[in-house]
């Protein structure tokens, strides 16, 4: 199902209604089998997101090492609060539990790839990279 | 100290087969194959006293005993790499490092239960390591170490990877066998244990990264020179993640039984910024916290992080300083814990998010009276009440704060507000 699901979110940015029942009618399940196993994993949209969506992690080795100035940075900077796409469609900011970068704290993921070391300063020379 | 885990990651190449086999990889899968019976292969795991390194220490051989030989279905070996314990990141390593350890570990295991099908299980978000097991998995296929009748041994074995999504509750075993199977990663009440009813109700045994990539090393080198490093009842090295407040934070390998404070101060270099330490949590955010006095005497071995009231857990050493608030630090926990509950058990999926908001509210300045024997008793009433270890897992950092830190919550109660920042 998982594998299914990431072709799925490819090809159609993110898992809709429509995607869950496109997705139950090839695997031939329930559409509700479908849909509890969309909403039980983080990384499956059911809306649509930004190009680049930042997930900064917020859990207590990033919490330590300053993870709330690196959100407000982000937020200040791209003038959107956690849980929101920028007008253009750029970004979409949240946040997110634990990616195993402890060491190298505080970090984030955009989309596939890892940033580690985050300063509040060179977080936002990493986003205007982003285009 | 002698690197056994961590011999290969320096090498620019160790991530390459190339780079494997000329540090003298696949020779441990190519002595099993050519002299070792299974039963032999597990008496000899056993013989190491290897225990697994996911969190739970269970000794490695004798979970592959559990596997019943006479079982007429497929049996499965499944590498756990869902790695998401809070301050753990030492699998994530060796995933991007030395993933042909890992693989060739995960076809040692297969071989010992007479499996002929392997899975390794890694977290969605390991995006960049999952792309670096594919290429070492494609290598090891084309180089004859995978697929029918492996180096001529008329064994066979594929192995499969397969990304989570997001979850983690499935890094508990039978979570993690659901969710492979396609489900949600509702973990599974044992007995029965995965060994005997598993995958798709086949004989399953699970072994955690660090523990599969252990096994070449100890096949090669024998496992009485294993079991001649480390205590009585933890044999071998660890891997140690180490993050917050400390001078040098990363992965470490360390034989069992060396000394906590000695690792911390000297090894890890002390606590960041030339401030006091207050408090460190040895083995992942489950893992109940201690004061930074409690730490003389403590050896990083099984035994004496139990009796010293917390456990070795997966690892994950999170240091902090003075500068630390402590019911913020609680408070962070449980929301993690709330986030991540699974909501199949009652006690869990509705005392993990009491406990959030109460911290929330104390952290706040909105706590009142009654506040922490409100959290005390919830956690009392998750552990132990729940299918699976995460309700245990939730519940023993929130006491062990309020315990060991107990004048600092009463501090933010009486005044409303936090009165560490």
């Amino acid at each position: 199902m998982l594998p299914v699901l990431y072709l799925a979110q490819r090809e159609f940015g993110y898992i809709g209604p429509e995607v869950m029942d496109y997705v139950a009618e090839i695997m031939d399940v329930p559409v509700a089998r479908v849909y509890g196993v969309v909403t039980f994993y983080t990384m499956f949209n059911m809306k649509p997101i930004g190009r680049h969506h930042i997930q900064v992690c917020r859990t207590l080795p990033c919490a330590l090492a300053g993870s709330e100035r690196i959100t407000a940075a982000i937020k200040e900077k791209l003038k959107i609060d956690v849980g929101e796409t920028t007008p253009d469609g750029r970004f979409t900011l949240t946040e997110v539990e634990c990616l195993a970068s402890c060491g190298t704290a505080p970090m984030m993921q955009v989309n596939d790839d890892y940033y580690e070391n985050l300063t509040e300063k060179n977080v936002g020379e990493i986003l205007d990279r982003l285009k | 100290m002698e690197k056994i885990l961590l011999r290969n990651i320096d090498a620019p190449d160790s991530h390459t087969l190339a780079g494997h086999r000329s540090r003298g990889g696949y020779r441990a899968l190519e002595k099993v194959l050519r002299e070792m019976t299974p039963e032999k292969l597990i008496d000899e795991v056993k013989a190491s006293g290897l225990r697994g390194r996911g969190g739970a220490g269970f000794p490695t051989g004798m979970k592959w005993g559990f596997v019943p030989k006479d079982n007429p279905k497929p049996k499965y070996v499944v590498c756990n790499a869902d790695e998401s314990e809070p301050g753990t990141f030492k699998d994530r390593l060796l995933i991007e490092k030395d993933p042909h350890a890992i693989v060739e570990g995960t076809i040692i295991a297969a071989y010992a239960i007479r499996s002929h099908t392997a899975f390794i299980y890694i977290r969605g978000e390991m995006f960049y390591g999952a792309q670096v097991l594919e290429r070492a998995i494609d290598e090891a296929a084309a180089a004859g170490y995978l697929g029918k009748n492996i180096l001529g041994s008329g064994y066979d074995i594929d192995l499969i990877l397969h990304r989570g999504a997001g979850a983690y509750i499935c890094g508990e075993e039978t979570g993690l066998l659901s969710s492979l199977e396609g489900g949600k990663g509702w973990p599974k009440l044992k007995p029965p244990f995965p060994a005997t009813h598993g995958l798709f109700g086949s004989p399953t045994v699970v072994n955690n990264v660090e523990t599969l990539a252990a096994l070449p090393w100890i096949i090669e080198q024998g496992a009485a020179r294993y079991a001649a490093i480390g205590t009585e009842k933890s044999k071998g090295t660890k891997l140690f993640s180490v993050s917050g407040h400390i001078k040098k934070p990363g992965v470490y390998e360390v034989d069992m039984g060396y000394p906590f404070k000695k690792f911390l101060e000297e090894d890890c270099g002390g606590v960041a910024n030339g401030r006091k330490l207050k408090g460190v949590i040895p083995g992942g955010a489950s893992m109940p916290v201690l004061r930074a006095e409690e730490l003389d005497g403590i050896t990083m071995d099984y035994e004496s992080f139990q009796a010293a009231g917390t456990l070795l857990g997966s690892g994950g050493v999170i240091v902090m300083d003075e500068s630390t608030c402590m019911v913020r630090a609680a408070w962070n926990i449980a929301r993690f814990f709330a986030h991540e509950s699974c909501g199949q058990c009652s006690p869990c999926r509705e005392g993990c998010h009491w406990m959030e908001k109460i911290f929330n509210r104390i952290e706040h300045g909105a706590g009142r009276a009654g506040d922490l024997e409100m959290i005390l008793s919830i956690s009392g009433n998750i552990g132990g009440n729940t299918i699976c270890p995460f309700g245990d897992a939730a519940s023993w950092p929130a006491a062990a704060f309020i315990k060991k830190f107990r004048s600092e919550f009463d501090e933010h109660i009486a005044a409303g507000k936090c009165t560490i920042h």
